[in-house]
C-alpha cells in the first residue's frame, strides 16, 4: 500500500500495537528544558525510577534564561534552573548550561548539533518540538507526564494521527517569506484547521527552501493545531547536516543518507486531508488579534466586527480588538509600534539576523520604538558577530542580546509592558504572551525590521535594500 | 493518576472559543517546580486585575459558577503551548471535567494523564447544555464516566463518546508508565533491533 513520509517514520517506530489500545512508540531523541522537566524528574526519584537512556537524552537552558549577560536575579528562575542542574547529573542526562558554549533555544541547538535527522522520532515538553520536522523527522510536544514517560521507558504512549497534505502552490514574490507562508496558512484554515493531524508540506516553494527557512514553516504547524509538521527530506537537508557534531561520518554518513533518501510520501499515497494554499499571490503578512489566525496582508485593514454576519466571530473579533487597543477597519501599516523583538524559535537563525540585518543597514530605530535582537543559540551569535551583523544592528539603535527563549514568552525580564506593542518574530500573539496586557503582531524578521525603522508597519517590499552576510 | 468514574457538581461556563494555555496558566507562574498548589493561578490574568482584585466581569467570578467541578467552554479549548501546569490548575482549583465541542491535541492528552476528564460533545450539545444552566442562581450537572453520559439539571442525559483504553485508564487510576513498563521487553527488543545513531553522551563528552 502506498505509504506517506509520516506512515514511513510512524511504522518503524511501532513497539508494539494491540487492538483498542494507543500504539507504543519508541523516542529516538529526547530534549529537555527547565521548565517542564522538574516534576517529571522529581516523579522519577518518588518512584524509584531510573532515565533508560540518557544517550537519547539531552537538556538546555532556555526559557529563563536573562539576555542582558547578568546573573539570574529572580529567584523563581534560579531555583528552577538550579534544578535542571543537579537533574541532569543526578540522572546521568547531558545538559548545555548556560557559559557551556553550546546552549541556546532547544530547538534551534537540535539541529545545530545535528542531533536532529531524517526519519527519528523526537519529543520535548514544549509545543513547538514541531520544529524538528522540517528535516522529515516526526516531531511533536508533550507534557510533564509524558517526559516523565519518555524519561523512564524512552517510549510513548501514542494514538496514530491523521495526515494532512499542505501543498504551497505558485511561487513567492520578492519580500515574502517562510513566515509568511505559514501565517498565511494558519489564516486559512484557523488555528484549529490542523488538529489531531501531522501536516506534510509540499510544493516548488517548500522545496526551495533553506532548512532555516523549513523550520521556521514546521515551527509553527502547532498554531494551526497539528501534533506536527514534516517535510521530506533531501539534498537540501543533506547538506546542512553534513559535518555537524553529531552527525554520521564515513560509511556510517552513507549509509545514513542511503536510508534517509526512502523517506518520500508515494506518489499515489493518500492523506486524510488535502489543504491547497495558494502562495502567488500571497503578501507579507501580520497578525492583528490575539491568536496566530487572527491575521491579514499588509496592505490591507483589520477587520471591522460590523462587516461579520457570524455572532460568534462578530465577538471573538471584537474581543482581539479591544484587547489590542485596534480601531476596526484601520489600515494595518497605521498600526504605531513600541518594542521590536527578532528571536524565537521560529525567527532567530543566522538567516533571520542576516535577513533583518539587511533591511536595517544604514538605517536608524525610530525614536519611539526600543528593539532588540535575541539569537537563537550561543553559536548564532557568534557565528552573527564574525559576519559584523551585530554591529549593523547596534549601530541602527538595536539592543544585541544573549540567546534565549527571551520575549516570545517573556519567563525571563524581556517583557512588554501593559499596553505595549510589538512587531515579534516569534509564533505566538495570545493575549498576555510577551507580558501582562501587552499586545503582539508576529512578522518575519523583515518585516520586524522594517517596522523597527519606520515605527509602525511597512510593507518591506517597498523597500530598497541589499543583502547583507 | 487520580481515578475518576462520576461527579455532581456546579457547572461554570465561559463560553469563548480557541482559549489557550497561556490564559489558563500565564506564564509567569510556570517557574514554580512544584506538581501541586497551581489552583490559585488558575486564568490569573482574566480572573484578577492589576492589583490582584476580582474582575466582576470574568466568568469563573460570578457567585453562581462558585465551586464549580465542571467547565463547559467553547471549541479548541486548550490550544498553544504544551504547558501541563494548564490542567494541573484547572484540577487545583476544582475542576473534575471539562466539556467543549473540541479539545486542543496536547491539552486534551495531558488532562487524561492527570485524571481530568476532557468531554467532547457536538457544538448543539454544549450549546444545550450552556442554555441549560442557571446564570444567576447556578446548576449542578453529573458527569458519569463510566455510563458516559452528562446528565443536565432538567434531567435531560446527554451521551458521549470516549477512547475506551482512556476510560479504562481514568477508571481505575492507572499510571501510564507502570502499564508501558509492563512490556519493556518488547521495548529491549526493539532497541537490539533497532540501535540507532544517536548518542548524545558521546557528543557532550559526558559518557
Amino acid at each position: 500500500m502506498a505509504k506517506t513520509l509520516f506512515d514511513r517514520v510512524w511504522e518503524r517506530h511501532v513497539v508494539r500495537e494491540e487492538p483498542g489500545e494507543p500504539a507504543l512508540i519508541y523516542i529516538d531523541l529526547h530534549l529537555l528544558h527547565e521548565v517542564t522537566s522538574p516534576q517529571a524528574f522529581e516523579g522519577l526519584r518518588l518512584a524509584d525510577r531510573r532515565v533508560r537512556r540518557p544517550d537519547r537524552s539531552i537538556a538546555t537552558m532556555d526559557h529563563n534564561v536573562p539576555t542582558d549577560g547578568g546573573p539570574v536575579t529572580d529567584p523563581l528562575a534560579k531555583a528552577q534552573l538550579d534544578a535542571l542542574d543537579a537533574n541532569c547529573p543526578a540522572f546521568g542526562v547531558p545538559l548545555y548550561a548556560t557559559g557551556s558554549g553550546r546552549e541556546g533555544i532547544v530547538h534551534v541547538i537540535g539541529p545545530e548539533l545535528g542531533l536532529t535527522r531524517p526519519g527519528i522520532t523526537i519529543v520535548c515538553g514544549d509545543s513547538h518540538t514541531s520544529t524538528h520536522g522540517a528535516f522529515g523527522a516526526l516531531a511533536f510536544g508533550i507534557g510533564t507526564s509524558e517526559v516523565e514517560h519518555v524519561l523512564a521507558t524512552q517510549c510513548l504512549q501514542q494514538g496514530r494521527p491523521e495526515t494532512m497534505r499542505m501543498h504551497f502552490d505558485g511561487e513567492l514574490l520578492p519580500g515574502v517569506t517562510a513566515k509568511d507562508c505559514i501565517l498565511g496558512a494558519i489564516g486559512q484554515i484557523g488555528v484549529a484547521g490542523g488538529t489531531g493531524h501531522v501536516i506534510e508540506y509540499t510544493g516548488d516553494v517548500i522545496e526551495g527552501f533553506t532548512m532555516e527557512q523549513r523550520m521556521t514553516v514546521c515551527n509553527m504547524s502547532i498554531e494551526a493545531g497539528a501534533r506536527a509538521g514534516m517535510i521530506a527530506p533531501d539534498d537540501t537537508t543533506f547538506a546542512y547536516l553534513e559535518g555537524r557534531p553529531a552527525s554520521p561520518t564515513g560509511d556510517e554518513w552513507e549509509a545514513a543518507l542511503d536510508e534517509w533518501r526512502q523517506l518520500r510520501t508515494d506518489p499515489d499515497a493518500e492523506f486524510a486531508t488535502d489543504v491547497v494554499v495558494n502562495v502567488e499571490d500571497l503578501v507579507p503578512q501580520v497578525t492583528w488579534g490575539t491568536n496566530p489566525g487572527m491575521v491579514a496582508p499588509v496592505t490591507a485593514n483589520v477587520p471591522d466586527p460590523a462587516d461579520v454576519e457570524d455572532a460568534e466571530e462578530r465577538l471573538s473579533i471584537e474581543r482581539a480588538l479591544d484587547y489590542m487597543g485596534l480601531e476596526p477597519g484601520m489600515a494595518v501599516r497605521d498600526i504605531a509600534i513600541d518594542r521590536v523583538f527578532i528571536g524565537s524559535c521560529t525567527n532567530s537563525r543566522i538567516e533571520d539576523l542576516r535577513a533583518a540585518a539587511s533591511v536595517v543597514k544604514g538605517h536608524k530605530v525610530a525614536s519611539s520604538v526600543h528593539a532588540m535582537v535575541v539569537p537563537g543559540s550561543v553559536v548564532i551569535k557568534r557565528q552573527a558577530e564574525s559576519e559584523g551583523l551585530d554591529k549593523l544592528f547596534v549601530e541602527a539603535g538595536f539592543e544585541w542580546r544573549e540567546a534565549g527563549c527571551s520575549m516570545c514568552l517573556g519567563m525571563n525580564p524581556d517583557i512588554l509592558q501593559p499596553g505595549e506593542r510589538s512587531a515579534s518574530t516569534s509564533n505566538r500573539n495570545f493575549e498576555g504572551r510577551q507580558g501582562r496586557g501587552g499586545r503582539t503582531h508576529l512578522v518575519s524578521p523583515e518585516m520586524a525590521a522594517a517596522a523597527a525603522v519606520a515605527g509602525h508597519f511597512v510593507d518591506v517590499r517597498e523597500l530598497s535594500y541589499e543583502s547583507v552576510g | 493518576m487520580q481515578a475518576f468514574t462520576r461527579t455532581t457538581g456546579r457547572v461554570a461556563v465561559i463560553d469563548r472559543p480557541d482559549i489557550d494555555t497561556d490564559q489558563v496558566i500565564p506564564k509567569q507562574f510556570l517557574k514554580r517546580i512544584e506538581r501541586t498548589g497551581w489552583g490559585e493561578f488558575l486564568f490569573w490574568d482574566w480572573r484578577l486585575d492589576e492589583d490582584g482584585n476580582p474582575r466582576p466581569d470574568f466568568e469563573l467570578n460570578q457567585p453562581a459558577f462558585a465551586d464549580a467541578k465542571i467547565l463547559l467552554a467553547g471549541r479548541n479549548f486548550g490550544c498553544g503551548s504544551s504547558r501541563e501546569h494548564a490542567p494541573w490548575s484547572l484540577q487545583g482549583y476544582g475542576f473534575e471535567a471539562l466539556i467543549a465541542p473540541s479539545f486542543a491535541d496536547i491539552f486534551r492528552s495531558n488532562c487524561m494523564k492527570v485524571g481530568l476528564v476532557p468531554i467532547e460533545l457536538p457544538e448543539d450539545d454544549v450549546r444545550a447544555l450552556i442554555d441549560a444552566v442557571d446564570n444567576e442562581n447556578g446548576s449542578e450537572m453529573t458527569v458519569d464516566l463510566q455510563e458516559q453520559t452528562i446528565t443536565e439539571p432538567g434531567g435531560s442525559v446527554f451521551e458521549f463518546s470516549f477512547d475506551a483504553f482512556r476510560k479504562h485508564c481514568l477508571l481505575n487510576g492507572l499510571d501510564d508508565i507502570a502499564l508501558t513498563l509492563q512490556h519493556e521487553d518488547a521495548i529491549t527488543a526493539y532497541e537490539k533491533a533497532n540501535p540507532g545513531r544517536i548518542d548524545t553522551l558521546a557528543l557532550t563528552g559526558a559518557s
